[in-house]
């Protein structure tokens, strides 16, 4: 208990990708919030990744992680921008109020 | 080593508190605060276990770029009236479903952990290697040679995403009025200079 281990940081992980999962499937109020509970999702894997790396004592989990990063940002960047065109076509960005694929 | 769990269990309680906040919270607002506050204590985390670099770039580039940029979105668009909790209104039926793949996940992945055999070498918190070199140092000696092309991959993937978001937020107003270099540049004297002879009591009417 005392002695923080790799399995301590694995859990946190899980716990915060349990969370993010969560956070997509109980969402009813606005997309913003779903595309937040996708970047929990991320620093869980990102948690994971470089716990493995120091506690393996490599260091390719880290350069890894940058990539997750960068991918991250971009998909933020570009989810933000169809949430803001999306609004200005429709007026709302609900989650209940997007079903124009559903016919 | 107290020190190190003791400041482990500060943070990773913070974090987990933190990021049910944003689910959970009413106010998109209040997300997007607590999203900033979870990022800060998994960076306090890195930063404690000894990837320093990577925890520094997540206080700068999540904290300062993409939690800034949610906020301005969020206070862009009006979404103060759509408050709404989860289990008032009309019912839905994802709530359920939601709830036991989530919780089914959670327990797969903390079995997955729990009953991990880990290798004999592997280390301990107490006996993390403190090498010569500093992290940022490590990780810019395999950045920059082994993993170079990946490297820049994620720069075009970087410069698609700003290419996208432009893209995607241009549009062209009517009724404002711009200035067009080519058809300045384009102009000759022939047929922007006219003379006229202006009768006198008679003004002239210039077409615009």
């Amino acid at each position: 208990m005392i002695e923080i281990g790799l399995g301590h940081y694995l859990s946190l992980g899980a716990i915060i990708f349990f969370l993010g999962v969560i956070g997509i499937f109980l969402n009813r109020k606005n997309v913003i919030v779903i595309l937040m509970s996708i970047e929990l999702i991320l620093l869980s894997v990102n948690i994971n990744l470089i716990s493995f790396s120091i506690f393996s004592g490599d260091i390719v989990g880290q350069i890894f992680t940058m990539l997750i990063l960068t991918v991250a940002a971009a998909e933020a960047a570009i989810g933000l921008a169809i949430i803001v065109i999306y609004y200005r076509n429709r007026g709302s960005i609900r989650v209940e109020d997007i079903h124009g694929m559903k016919g | 080593m107290l020190a190190h769990s003791v400041f482990f269990y500060f943070f990773s309680v913070i974090a987990i508190f933190s990021s049910l906040m944003v689910i959970t919270s009413r106010s998109t607002v209040n997300s997007v605060f607590f999203l900033i506050l979870d990022f800060i204590s998994v960076g306090c985390l890195f930063i404690m276990v000894g990837a320093e670099f990577l925890g520094m770039i997540i206080l700068i580039v999540y904290v300062g770029a993409v939690a800034v940029l949610f906020l301005f979105v969020v206070m862009m668009l009006n979404v103060a009236e759509q408050k709404q909790s989860w289990f008032i209104g009309k019912k839905s039926t994802h709530i359920p479903i939601g709830l036991i793949v989530s919780v089914l996940i959670l327990l797969e992945l903390l079995v997955v952990v729990g009953g991990w055999k880990y290798k004999d070498d592997l280390m301990s918190s107490s006996t993390l290697n403190i090498s010569n070199i500093s992290n940022t140092h490590q990780l810019g000696l395999v950045m920059y040679t082994d993993y170079i092309l990946y490297f820049q991959l994620a720069g075009i993937i970087l410069l698609l995403s700003m290419i996208g978001a432009i893209l995607l937020t241009f549009r062209q107003r009517k009724g404002v009025k711009k200035q067009s270099y080519f058809n300045q540049i384009s102009r000759n004297p022939s047929s922007s200079i006219e003379l006229r002879n202006v009768e006198s009591n008679k003004g002239v009417k210039i077409d615009d």
